[in-house]
């Protein structure tokens, strides 16, 4: 395997004296280099503006001893070490579970066990695919169980293990919820004379076992894949009628003094943070977000809001390639020099032959703009698509319309499941990644990388900086953060070419933004269309449900709508009742990756409303047969003008593109019933709608439709009509003179 | 399943002219078959120099496991490249090797 050098940064947005760490990983170099650039253009294609950088003399210049820093992908909770734990002789572990890789050998469902040592007990799912139980003494005394039938993925079980000290009768019941022919319920038993291993400072762990013995969870191993409900300790051996009394509390009063744990897993519910309901409160936390607020085996359909009913959603959903942080160390720090220019950073790392970048952006000194106009980067949209398996997976081909062609961090993605997945995978049992963190390398949000949502983005910086536009950066998280406050004062917010997903804190932003006389450019296409939801206590994560509908790699599952981090319900904008069309005219429509095409102005674009738009451009001018991604100005993505989505009825359809290829397909929520002629060669609904209108209080807004507009604006030299149309734009909409109200 | 018909090599021929397309209907269909393989053994591309070298590979069809990499098919052309990889599945879909050069 060839040398690699991966990093991360604690922070993605930082202004002028704050300071921003990063955390760095190589393989097979000894030392790097270490510099800070501003990002122009990422893109360093063969028919592009060419990469470019600018460096930013810092402190930060120099070279770094290179170090391999690990990342221990899979979710799990752990519970700190307790007496009550430690001091088990005796002891019933249950719990409900749905395996959902079961197929997968060692997958821990719950234990205080040492895995090199075989220390404690557990209940685990073996390489035959049932359950099984064990007791081990550390000293190489060991007594495994096993239920004797495999079990099936998907499926709800009641598992339990009980062990006596006094008669050493081991037992394991392995009971369906599910019952049909060959699939029953299944109690098996021994005796042994071994005993529990007594070790005062072990974790007791839900969904791994202990591979170090560490006391804080150090390495672990075996993770879990499924769901696992109402898992209870007791410090006796219970028999059946027990364990079953114990499920679904209150705990009876027979048993609960023997009760040394029952987690709520329903409990803390929007929090990493785990809540046993036992008066012991052994609480815990959970390592790698797994999934919480997903059904539970008592779920019956009746709620669909986690909310309304936490009873029904006490399950967390563990999955072997959950990864939130991987907890680098930092290799060094960047204070953020004054003076430095607003717009996208990296730290850009050398190492033979070994080239990284680490992106960050860098805003205007707090209180301060130094532009007329702010670029809001999608930075909530690049975390949706951190580290995809595009070229690896099904899709990639279906709607690329060519062959995949992967690149070098495709196959290294391949190559190491470990630097988890984007919202466009799955994971290893094939449930959707509804969590995506940028607290890890995220391979795609780099310059030279995909012409797509980052790099993509820097073809307009380039535009930006080629036409001498001043302009001020904002990510999302800021936006999310701040609120309107972030962008009222600036004349004009434009967006990237991919804004695809928002909160409701960034919408609200933004509709406040324009109700105040704000002007508003949609760069881009399938914009505000992904309800997603950032977690309210841990950095840099964010959440999404894929429901009802839309186009979309996976779907969420029945009643799961709703949005762990916060409760809000998740899915399309759209279902809602914020349809894009509220928030720029125009919402998306079609898709299709193999070749762009050109807009063709309307009647519109001659009304004095919006002729300027057009200042230099002829009437019957194709605008932009031209452009870097698909050889046109419409394509990839497109959005249509839809009033009765909520498209302002006095909006000004400008230009519209046409004669796109079959590849292009009407998406989904657009179709009712599917009907064989819905590719661009055959339906009209098949376009981009360039839109103009007024806003109150003289604002405006302008959209494009299409996500291939920017990869249009270098051609020729930047002397073409999508630059000028983009430049007429720009510049009137940095203008304060109001728009007036159309008569 | 659409067939695919070994005797139309002039939709071979079709492809090779222009890899990236647009593609006559009955091209089109072809490639809807040949994209809709399974992932396992799929042959596709590895780009191992941007812009400039790409390599015969086949999909592992499950994440984690090697990409398997034909290190004798390398092409400093992707039209080249493409052109390799169609013919790979021409043959791995109908049995039969694409008489087209």
């Amino acid at each position: 395997m060839a040398g690699f050098i991966t990093g991360y940064s604690d922070r993605i947005s930082v202004r002028p004296g704050e300071t921003i760490k990063f955390m760095v990983s190589t393989q097979g170099v000894e030392s790097y280099d270490a510099t800070i650039v501003r990002v122009i253009c990422g893109d360093d294609g063969p028919q592009s503006p060419g990469y470019k950088v600018e460096p930013l003399k810092t402190s930060v210049d120099g070279r770094y001893k290179a170090r391999f820093q690990s990342i221990h992908a899979g979710s799990y909770a752990i519970m700190p070490p307790s007496p009550l734990i430690d001091g088990l002789t005796s002891f019933t572990a249950q719990a409900m579970v749905m395996p959902t890789l079961p197929a997968k050998p060692w997958q821990v469902v719950m234990g205080k066990w040492v895995e090199p040592s075989e220390c404690g007990f557990v209940v685990y799912i073996d390489d035959k695919g049932q359950f099984c139980t064990g007791i081990g003494d550390g000293k190489g005394g060991t007594c495994f169980l096993r239920s004797g039938r495999p079990v099936h993925a998907g499926r709800w079980y009641l598992v339990a293990a009980a062990f006596d000290v006094a008669s050493g009768t081991l037992r394991l019941w392995q009971e369906p919820q599910d019952v049909y022919p060959g699939h029953d319920a299944v109690a098996v038993e021994t005796t042994t004379k071994v005993r529990v291993g007594a070790r005062a400072d072990l974790p007791f762990l839900i969904g791994a076992w202990s591979e170090d013995g560490r006391a804080d969870g150090g390495t672990v191993g075996a993770h879990f894949n499924g769901r696992i409900d109402d898992p209870i300790l007791s410090r006796r051996a219970l028999d059946r009628a027990g364990i079953l009394a114990l499920r679904h509390g209150p705990l009876p009063r027979t048993i609960a003094p023997d009760v040394v744990a029952a987690w709520d897993f329903a409990a803390d519910m929007m929090s990493d943070r785990i809540r046993d309901a036992s008066p012991n409160r052994l609480d815990g936390r959970l390592v790698n977000l797994p999934t919480r607020a997903v059904r539970d085996s008592l779920w019956t359909g009746e709620a669909l809001d986690w909310k309304q009913a936490p009873g029904h959603y006490g399950a967390i959903h563990f999955h072997d390639s959950d990864l939130y942080d991987c907890g680098w160390q930092a290799d060094f720090t960047l204070t953020v020099p004054a003076g430095a220019r607003s717009g996208f950073y990296a730290a850009r790392l050398f190492a033979d032959g070994i080239e990284e970048h680490i992106p960050f952006w860098i805003r205007p000194p707090a209180g301060t703009t130094t532009a007329k106009l702010c670029f809001l980067v999608s930075t909530a949209s690049y975390m949706a698509y951190a580290n995809p398996h595009f070229g690896t997976g099904r899709y990639s081909e279906l709607i690329g319309g060519a062959f995949s062609v992967l690149t070098r961090a495709d196959v290294f993605l391949n190559n190491h499941p470990e630097y988890g997945l984007s919202c466009y995978d799955m994971h290893s049992d094939g449930s959707g990644v509804s969590i995506t963190s940028r607290l890890r390398p995220i391979l795609n949000m780099r310059p030279r990388g995909p012409l797509w949502e980052y790099n993509a983005d820097t073809h307009v910086t380039d535009w930006l900086e080629a036409r001498g536009i001043a302009y001020d950066v904002l990510t999302d998280e800021d936006l999310h953060t701040e609120g309107v406050a972030a962008i009222a004062p600036y004349a004009c917010v434009m967006t990237g070419t991919h804004p695809e997903y928002d909160t409701k804190e960034m919408l609200d932003a933004l509709d406040a933004y324009k109700e105040r006389g704000g002007r508003f450019i949609y760069l881009g296409a399938n914009g505000f269309y992904w309800r997603v939801a950032y977690h309210r206590e841990l950095p840099g994560v964010m959440e999404l449900r894929r429901a009802e509908d839309g186009s979309r790699a996976w779907a969420a599952e029945p009643g799961e709508y709703y949005m762990s981090f916060t409760g809000e319900y998740g899915g399309m904008w759209r279902r809602s009742g914020r349809p894009p069309q509220r928030m720029a005219g125009t919402g998306f429509v079609a898709q299709g990756f193999d070749l762009s095409s050109y807009y063709r102005r309307l009647p519109a674009s001659h009304d004095p409303r919006a002729a300027w738009i057009f200042d230099g451009v002829g009437a019957d001018e194709r605008i932009g047969d031209f452009g870097i991604l698909g050889g046109g100005a419409a394509g990839w993505e497109l959005d249509w003008y839809d009033v009765t989505n909520g498209s302002p009825p006095h909006a000004l359809v400008v230009a519209r593109s046409e004669g796109h290829t079959a590849n292009y397909q009407v998406v989904n929520e657009e179709v009712l019933f599917n009907y064989p002629f819905l590719g661009g060669d055959a339906n009209d609904m098949v376009r981009a709608d360039m839109v103009f209108y007024e806003t109150s209080k003289g604002g405006a807004v302008f959209s494009t439709s299409s996500i291939a507009w920017g990869g249009a604006l270098f051609h020729n030299r930047y002397d073409n009509n999508v630059s000028c149309i983009t430049e007429n734009v720009v510049r009137r909409f940095c203008d304060p003179t109001p728009f007036p109200p159309p008569r | 399943m659409y067939p695919i018909d070994t005797s139309r090599t002039d939709l071979a021929r079709e492809f090779k002219k222009n890899p990236f397309g647009p593609h006559s209907a009955e091209l089109q269909r072809i490639l809807n078959r040949m994209r809709w393989e399974p992932l396992k053994g799929k042959f596709v591309l590895v780009c191992t120099k941007p812009h400039k070298e790409w390599i015969l590979a086949e999909l592992p069809g499950e994440r984690g496991k090697p990409i398997t990499m034909h290190h004798d098919q390398v092409f400093t052309s992707l039209a080249d490249a493409e052109w390799v990889v169609f013919k790979r599945r021409w043959k791995r879909i109908t049995g039969q090797e694409l008489a087209v050069d």
